[in-house]
């Protein structure tokens, strides 16, 4: 164990240190190979410039170099692959489409993925907003909002295992250790072995996705509501609108682009959830998704990476508009402010 | 007046709503932590949200063997204590009963007679004195059934157990050797391209920024086949930590960039060239001026990716791979739930440490965690 930590502290300081090592050691490099001395001679001048001009490519450097390989180049590389055989040797041309869409197994996800898509940030969304409504009214708010959030916090393998606890069942007449089912058994039903329920399991593992981004959409969301001007909310309360009223037609209207925002985030999210259905069913009893799925064909018999270069793709595709979306959201904000 | 009184029905309803939302998201986690400090025989026979209550169970146990028995007045008598051995070690009988279909036959104090003469007394406590007219002879002792109330109790063995025995102790470090330059090196990367995306001049500044905005939401399913191939190849990445750490580094660098860009695109522009005016150059403006007026937002960033870095699966899976001495935490609990899926005293335990120290950053650094996303999301907002 000592043996074990004392080489973690010395892999991590190794690699910190090479990092530091290298934005120090380059800038002081520059510095000594074109001198600028306070004489303003026509050297130093030039330098000057010259320095001016490096500097910034030594600073965006290694980020360059990091998304190049890690996100720019795989998305060409996928997309080359999917048009290949499982080990990327021989074109085949759309042939793992092809497969993908007579693929029962992808039906299933492609379905599960659309109920997802359809339920999850649209659940999260309107939890966040009735939470975030409700909890500004209390003096206690602040509190409750925290414990919300905090499943955020939880990885996706540790909520995992919280609500496979959850979902837990025991024979019937047996004592349920499931909070679920004891539940249900205490109104008088039977207990059901909830994560195997064709259909209706999906949700119990949305359930999961639910729990964690509600807190999400709950700051992002009240933060939001605060920003609603006073007087657009006094001049509704004179004209006669009742409460009901002034949050469906003054206050939603005011937060639209932030409730876009909360949806896509989680859309986003959702397309890529892979460790809860790995964790709670592996994609059994019909739970398959996409992510899912992908991580399967990677593996499976050895890889194939034609057709699991193929489904990513097809996530990317679901991720696309969103992507449009947002570069000409930041493209008009920046052109707006800085 | 009449108005405060009307509305006190509504403001108890409103009290009383957002308290059963609080309930519900906090029972599940409220169970774990629960349900890992008690025993593992309770925690598969009742509930967790009865672990402050006493309950009655029904043990079966043996009675000494014949090497114990002495001779008192001309009878032979094996004495001890039900509970020795047994795993409460202490406790009382509430009833014992000598066959396995009446646990409850008789009531502690009484006595049990066999049909060869044998008898069997047991006391509240648990004592018991077993007689016998003639020599004991066989080798094992007498079976008994007891019912006993248990009282709530609380252990910390599924802790050391998991920590020791179930590979948790060395994920935990693992995940700390993964997670920490996985933090810090993207951290310091992208505070220097967001600098010099946000001050410096840089041809293509514009379209540089609009790559790292679309590649915020490119899935990291697009990156894993393309870089399992290109690790593998390469030799020196595939499986190190050196790869994972890169790998984290570069998934998190457009969020890193976006978040530090616009942070530092807001700091005043006086105070950036009355330094460059005083003969400073960009790498000690940095230093100097930007990275201690950016620390709210560098601690923003450092909290997600830390979280993130933390709670992740599945770049463990695909660059740091299976072998038991380099898997995270995650993976780990992930594999127990396989091997040990009905364990739940191991289960509950070993998440809780799981997720232990994202609560602990969570909770104490909330402040930043609430500031970073709401200027990650907001956008024009």
């Amino acid at each position: 164990m000592t043996m074990q930590l004392f080489s973690a502290f010395f892999t991590v300081l190794v690699g910190v240190g090479g990092c530091l090592a290298y934005f120090w050691g380059s800038n002081a490099l520059l510095d000594v190979l074109l001198p600028v001395s306070a004489r303003n001679d026509d050297r130093s001048i030039r330098n000057l410039r010259l320095q001016s001009t490096i500097r910034p490519w030594l600073f965006l450097l290694p980020a360059l170099i990091l998304l190049a390989i890690y996100l720019i180049y795989p998305v060409f590389q996928t997309l080359w692959l999917s048009f290949h055989d499982k080990a990327g040797d021989a074109f085949v041309g759309l042939d793992n489409y092809r497969w993908a869409f007579s693929d029962t197994g992808f039906r299933t996800s492609i379905f599960n993925n659309f109920l997802w898509l359809l339920v999850v940030p649209a659940a999260c969304t309107f939890l966040g907003l009735v939470i975030a409504v409700l909890t500004d009214r209390i003096f206690w708010g602040p509190v409750a909002k925290s414990f919300i959030f905090l499943p955020m916090a939880i990885s996706f393998v540790g909520a995992s295992v919280i609500w496979k606890f959850v979902y837990d069942y025991r024979g019937e007449g047996q004592e349920q250790i499931g909070i679920l089912n004891a539940i249900v058994e205490w109104f008088g039903g039977s207990p059901q072995v909830w994560i195997s329920m064709p259909f209706w399991n999906n949700f119990f593992l949305m359930v999961i996705l639910i729990w964690i981004q509600t807190g999400f959409a709950t700051v992002i969301l009240g933060a939001a509501l605060r920003g609603v001007p006073e007087d657009t909310l006094e001049a509704a309360v004179i004209d006669g609108a009742g409460p009901f009223k002034i949050f469906r037609r003054i206050m939603v209207p005011q937060i639209m682009p932030t409730i876009i925002v909360v949806w896509t985030t989680i859309t986003v999210l959702v397309l890529k959830v892979f460790d809860i259905v790995l964790t709670m069913t592996n994609g059994q009893w019909d739970t398959q998704v996409l992510a899912n799925l992908m991580f399967d064909w990677m593996f499976r018999g050895g890889g194939d990476f034609g057709r699991g270069a193929a489904i990513a793709i097809i996530i990317m595709i679901a991720v696309l508009p969103i992507m449009v979306w947002n570069i000409r959201q930041a493209n008009a904000e920046r052109k707006g402010g800085h | 007046m009449w108005q405060r009184i009307r509305l006190e029905p509504s403001r108890f309803a409103l009290h009383l709503a957002v308290l059963l939302i609080v309930a519900m998201w906090t029972l599940p986690t409220a169970g774990l932590l629960v349900s890992s400090l008690r025993d593992k025989n309770l925690i598969a026979t009742s509930g967790w949200w009865t672990a402050l209550t006493t309950t009655v169970r029904s043990v079966q146990t043996r009675t000494k063997d014949a090497s114990a028995q002495v001779e008192q007045d001309g009878v032979f008598v094996i004495s001890g204590n039900l509970f020795d051995g047994s795993e409460e070690g202490t406790g009382t009988v509430a009833a014992f009963g000598t066959r396995v279909a009446k646990p409850d036959e008789f009531a502690p104090g009484s006595t049990a007679s066999y049909d060869d003469g044998r008898s069997l007394t047991v006391n509240a406590d648990g004592t018991y004195r077993y007689t016998s007219p003639v020599k004991f002879e066989e080798g094992r002792g007498q079976r008994v059934f007891f019912m006993t109330s248990v009282p709530p109790r609380f252990t910390t063995e599924n802790y050391s157990n998991v920590l020791f025995s179930q590979g948790i102790g060395r994920a935990f470090v693992n995940s700390l050797t993964v997670t920490i330059p996985a933090t810090i090196i993207p951290i310091l990367i992208a505070a220097f391209a967001a600098y010099a995306l946000a001050w410096m001049k840089i041809p293509a500044r514009g379209f540089m920024i609009s790559v790292v905005v679309g590649l915020l939401v490119v899935p990291l399913q697009m990156s894993l086949i393309p870089l399992l191939k290109l690790y593998n190849a390469s030799g020196f990445l595939s499986k190190t930590y050196l790869g994972i750490w890169l790998a984290h580094t570069g998934f998190g660098l457009p969020f890193a960039i976006y978040l530090l860009r616009s942070y530092i695109a807001g700091l005043p522009r006086d105070l950036i060239e009355s330094a460059q005016v005083d003969g400073a150059n960009d790498f000690k403006i940095f230093r100097r001026i930007i990275l201690p007026l950016s620390f709210p937002a560098l601690a923003s960033f450092a909290i997600f990716q830390f979280l993130w870095v933390w709670n992740d699966l599945l770049v463990a899976i695909v660059f740091l791979g299976t072998e038991p001495d380099k898997t995270v935490l995650t993976y780990q609990l992930n594999s127990l739930l396989g091997s040990r899926g009905g364990n739940w005293e191991i289960l509950t335990a070993s998440a809780f440490i799981t997720i232990i120290v994202p609560l602990i950053v969570f909770f104490s650094l909330q402040r930043y965690f609430v500031r970073g996303l709401l200027a990650g999301s907001v956008k024009g907002g």
